[in-house]
This record gives C-alpha cells, structure tokens and sequence, in this order.
C-alpha cells in the first residue's frame, strides 16, 4: 500500500450546479412512470375489451341486461340465432352472487373481528406470531382447494345446519323450502366463501386494531376498565370504519370468486331468494358454466357479464379502499 | 463466601395457583354439565355438544366472576367467551382443510406421479398409473413466464410509489389496490377478449401467463413497494451525497438493500397465482401430455388437472384429485414458508 497521493494533471472543470436531472435520471423517471402507469392501462385494457366484444349484446339488450333474468339462446331450424327473440339477462346470477356474498360476510364478519381482537388484545405473543402466520398462509390458499373441501368436507354439515335453520326460523322467508334439496344450495357458498374471506377481513381489522392509540387503552385501564370495557369504550369505537372497509373488501373477494363457487353450489339459471334450496349461481360461476358450449353471440354476451362484474367488483373495493385508507390507518 | 439472593420479580397480575385451580374446576364442571345437558335434552351430535359446552361454560364462568368481582367482571369474562369461540371458528377450516387434504392426498401420492404424464391413461384408471409430470412443469412454465412479465411491471410501479413519487402517486397506488381485486375470470375473459379471439384463435400455455400477470402485478407491487418503504431515508441520501444520480442511487443502494423483501414480493406473488384455475380452465386448453412450448398446443396445469380429475367423479379421479390438490398445497406451503423466512430475516437485521 502506498501513500502517494496522485496529483491530476488537470484541476476538472467546476461543474455546474443544477437542479435540473440528468439525462439518465429523465431516462429513468421516464421508465419507471411508463410502469408506474401499467396499472391504469391494464384496468382500461380490461374494461375497453370487454365493453368491446359486449357491446352489441348490450346495445341490443339495453337495460334488459340488468334488469332481466332470462338467458336464452333462440336459434331457427337451420341454426341460426333469432335475434330478436334471443334474451340475456343477468338478473337472476346479479342476486344470486349478491345472496351469496352477502351471506358470507355476515357469517364472517363477527369471527373475523372476534378473531382479530383476540390476537390483538388477549393473545399471548408466541400464539400470536403463530396465529398471524396461520391466517396469512390461509390467505394464500388456492380457491379450488376451498371448492373441494368445502364439496367433500364442509357440505354435510352445512346441509344438516341448513335443515335446523328451516326447522326454527322457517317462518323468514330466506330460509323458506318448497321442494327439501339442502344439497348444493347458495347457503353452503356462503359458507364456503365465508371461510374463504375470513384471512382477509382478520388481517384487515388486525392492522386497524393494533394503531388504536396507547395512551387511550392505558387511560381506559388507569379508570379501571376491564379487558371488554377497553375493547367497547376505546378499540372498537377507534376501529369502526375501518372494520367496514374489511368486510367490503371480503364482500368484493366474495362477489368474484368463481371456481370454489362452481364446485359447491348446484348452478341453475334462475332467480333462487331461497337461500337453503339447492339452485342458484353467480356471475362468475356462470360465465365458466356456459363458456364451455357457448356460440359466438353467446360469448358476447358473457363477456358483457364479465364487464358488468369487473365494474361491480371493483366498485366494491375501490369504496372499501378508500373507507380503509379514511379510517386512519394505510391500506391493507 | 457470601449468597447473594437474587431478587425475584413479582408479577401481581400473574394468576395465583388457586386461580388456576378454579379455572380449571369450571372446565372440568362445564364438560360434566355439557354431557349431563346433552343425554337429558332431545339434541344430539357433535354440533350440541360444541353449543352447549360453549354456553354452559360462558355461564359458569361469567357466574363465577360475578360473584367475586361483580357485573362487569362477568361481561368481561362473557366477552371473553365469544371471543374465544370465535377464534377456535375460525381456525377450524384451516385445521380440516390441512388434514383433510393430508389424509385424503397421500393415497393418491406415489412415485410415478413425477415421472408420467396423463397421455396415455385416463383418470378413471388404477392410481399408480399416469401422473401429473405435465402439469408439474406445466404449472412451472406459466407461472415463470407470468413472473417474467409481472416482476419487472410491479417493480416499476413500486419504485414509481416509493422513488419518483410523482403527481400521481396516490392515484396510481388506488388503481393498483383496486387490480388487486379483479376476480380471476375476468382476467382470463380479457385475454380471451384481447388476443385469443382477434389474434390467435387459438389456447396456448402463454395465454394463460398474461392471465396470471395481471393477478400477480398487484401483489408483486404492494409487497414491494412495503418492502421499498422500509429503506432507510439515510441509504438514498447518502448515494445522493457520494454524487449519485438517482438512477444510480436506485440500482446500487436502494434496490439492493431490498433486496430479500423484493425475492419475498416475488414469492408471494408466485404464491398468489399458482393455484389460480378459473382464467387456466378458460385460456390454456389442458393438455394430457407433458407440452414444454408455451406458444402452441394445450398446456396442463395442477389447477386443471385437480380441476378436470374432480368433474369425473369417480373413486380413481376423485384420489388424483386430493393427490393434485396435495402437491399443489405443498408447493404453496414452502413458498409461503420462505416468503416467512426471508421476511423475519429482513425485519431481525
């Protein structure tokens, strides 16, 4: 190692100072804006497309295609579709993925936040570490591993709670049942789909639970508060909205999922309020149904469905976004 | 030689063990009454006895609080209740899908499963037969090429949230949390939309990657750009100050020291979509044989072989349904693990 200091022959220019970037940096920022703004473009792609391919089925429908619930597919002796006689209406799949949705997030909903009050408030820390992880790797659960449990697994006894349901509060008339077929029905997609968005709802309400300020659950325990009068008075207050936007980013999980969907729930193109009776489908459990024998006017159709839920989906979470964002804490 | 007598902490919230004692006293009495209440009363399964195991010890319990503490000893405890019950509802599923799968997949599992493609049997024949090779690598090749398209997109629009912080930033990260709910079908009937109907008319392993790449950028993303967050400020001041341009500070400070997070980001999204079927079912065409070219012919994937092995329905493709779904479950367990492991090892330093 040597000391010697090389003196540069040239004393370098001063360089001139400047706030303006350089060539790379403009490359750079360039670059990576271009990527930054993927996300825009997908979700624009993805509406032009399909509103594309949909279009001639939703002009000729018009407000049918909300509105009405037949699906029908006329064609004349020859094959060809009558087009005038031919209907789409989603109606019926709209209930049917709105029944389900729904009754997944009122099944969900109280475990999810009892479940993310335990393991914010009473967990002892080594559960807990463990349990987030648990809930974490559930998450990431594929949804045809749900579709099968809940087929094998969860359907039997669904079905038997069905039947105490129609046995002490047959008189609602959800849980009315003309024709006994407890099997297949919409309740057991909730309940399958309840299980499914439990992950998301616990680590949603979790995060939001764990800023509830500190110096407020200490105040309420210096007054003498019990472990609940701690949770009633400060966290859950704190939390409320936040809580909300969890079970509307479940709801909007819920709404899209198709294949858990098609295997436990007995597809059947009509408009089914009965929640225990075994026939009902959603949006997108349909859309794979008929995909398979679909013609090309039908496709169109589908793929105007498919319109009509990417925008009602991502309604749902862009509302649940901004109640999670507005309620304090970041996002998910 | 002196003893020196420690000092041993004391913890007057700790439980005494006569505490202890009752507690357990009011289990064992609740399990008694459960069983008592269960072969008076007309109910009867498993169902009954959780139920009324639940009540009777919420009663007993919030009774016993009530009398040595008062009223809202007894709402703490009944609350406590119902949280508890809570947790063990919603940690049941997980336990029985887990074993479920277990118990079910291992009669399926075998040797030759990794060796065969399903080209020259059919579902319905003896389990040893065929295997699912095809949609092994199947399941690799499209969830790589769905990985080469998202990483470097999801990348960018973490460093645009994170780096550049442009106008839009706030934008920019709704609009990718909103991606991140598209349902799956309707990533499978874009591309369906886009490019298998105009373009190509035909299913190719490659249209079901660009499926998955839009499931897997949001993921990738928001990992990222949380995993960007987590820089210090110091790092990119200090490439600032040594001269860097922030290009330079990017590549050379920033993205290196996230670098574990970023291989979690990227683990997580591979987690994300390897299991995904509606947009398979709808784009790639399922082939029976092992297909290492993405751009022509039926491609098989885990998800449609699961998928295709249940709708027959019989004993055979019913047990090379589970095998699947084991093997499927197993790769998502070990990405998950070591999403985990290298998440404690980045958050410990």
């Amino acid at each position: 190692m040597s000391n010697d200091v090389i003196a540069p022959k040239s004393i370098p220019a001063k360089r001139e100072l400047t706030t303006v970037p350089r060539f790379s940096d403009r490359v750079f920022r360039g670059i990576v804006t271009g990527g930054g703004f993927s996300s825009l473009l997908i979700l624009g792609l993805i509406f032009a497309f399909l509103a594309y391919q949909g279009f001639s089925v939703l002009r000729s429908q018009g407000i049918h295609f909300i509105t009405g619930s037949a699906w029908e597919v006329v064609t004349d002796d020859s094959g060809n579709i009558i087009a005038s006689d031919t209907k789409f209406g989603l109606a019926a799949m709209l209930i049917g993925t709105m029944l389900c949705a729904i009754i997944a997030v009122v099944i969900a909903v109280p475990i999810s936040v009892l479940t993310s009050l335990y393991l914010t408030f009473y967990a002892p820390p080594f559960i807990k570490k463990i349990m987030i992880a648990v809930i974490d790797l559930m998450a990431a659960f594929p949804s045809i591993l749900f579709g099968l449990w809940g087929f094998f697994i969860l359907m039997p006894s669904v079905e038997y709670w069905a039947k105490l349901l129609h046995k002490y509060f047959g008189f609602i008339p959800f849980f009315k049942m003309e024709v006994p077929i407890y099997t297949r029905s919409p309740f057991v997609a909730g309940v399958v789909l309840a299980v499914m968005i439990i992950p998301i709802i616990t680590s949603v309400s979790r995060e939001i639970f764990s800023q509830t300020p500190l110096d407020r659950i200490q105040a309420a325990y210096a007054l003498g508060a019990t472990r609940w009068s701690m949770v009633k008075a400060v966290a859950l207050p704190y939390a409320r909205s936040g809580v909300v936007g969890g079970a509307m980013l479940g709801l909007g999980r819920a709404m899209g999922e198709t294949v858990a969907v098609y295997t436990v729930l007995n597809v059947v193109y009509q408009v089914n309020w009965h929640v225990l009776l075994g026939a009902g489908g959603n949006v997108a459990s349909m859309i794979l149904l008929k995909f398979g024998e679909a013609g090309p006017q039908e496709i169109k159709a589908l793929m105007a469905a498919g319109l009509v839920l990417f925008l009602l989906t991502l309604l749902v979470n862009s509302l649940a976004n901004l109640i999670v964002k507005s309620s304090g804490g970041k996002g998910r | 030689m002196t003893t020196i007598s420690a000092v041993v902490p004391q913890k007057p919230w700790a439980k005494s063990s006569q505490e202890k004692l009752i507690a357990a006293g009011i289990v064992v009495l609740s399990i008694i009454a459960t069983y008592a209440f269960v072969e008076v009363t007309p109910l009867k399964g498993k169902l009954a006895y959780f139920v009324s195991y639940f009540f009777i010890y919420v009663i007993l319990d919030s009774l016993y609080s009530l009398t040595t503490h008062g009223v809202s000893a007894a709402k703490d405890s009944i609350a406590k209740g119902f949280i508890t019950a809570g947790v063990f509802v919603a940690v049941m599923p997980m336990i029985s899908i887990l074993l479920t799968v277990f118990m079910r997949g291992r009669r399926g599992l075998n040797w030759n499963l990794f060796a065969n493609d399903m080209s020259v049997n059919s579902v319905n024949d003896p389990i040893g037969q065929g295997g699912l090779l095809h949609a092994l690598l199947g399941t690799a090749i499209l969830v790589a090429i769905a990985l080469i398209i998202s990483l470097p997109i999801g990348i960018l629009t973490a460093l645009y949230l994170t780096e550049v912080k442009g106008r839009f930033a706030s934008p920019i990260r709704f609009l990718v949390q909103a991606m991140s709910g598209v349902p799956s079908i309707v990533a499978g009937l874009f591309i369906l939309s886009a490019i298998v109907y105009p373009i190509t008319k035909s299913y190719s392993g490659i249209m079901g990657s660009l499926a998955l790449s839009i499931l897997m950028i949001p993921t990738i993303a928001r990992t990222s750009e949380e995993v960007l967050l987590l820089i210090p400020n110091d790092l990119r001041e200090a490439g600032v100050a040594l001269g860097g341009t922030q290009w330079r500070t990017v590549a050379m400070v920033v993205v290196p020291a996230a670098k574990s997070g970023l291989i979690t980001a990227v683990i997580l999204g591979i987690a994300r979509v390897a299991g995904e079927t509606a947009p398979i079912v709808l784009l790639t065409g399922g082939g029976e044989r092992v297909n290492a070219n993405p751009f022509s012919g039926p491609m098989g994937s885990l998800p449609f072989y699961i998928w295709k092995a249940f709708a027959v329905g019989t004993e055979e493709s019913i047990t090379r349904a589970w095998a699947g779904i084991f093997v499927l479950l197993a790769i998502v367990m070990v990405l998950f693990v070591a999403a985990r492991f290298l998440g404690e090892r980045r958050t410990s330093k």
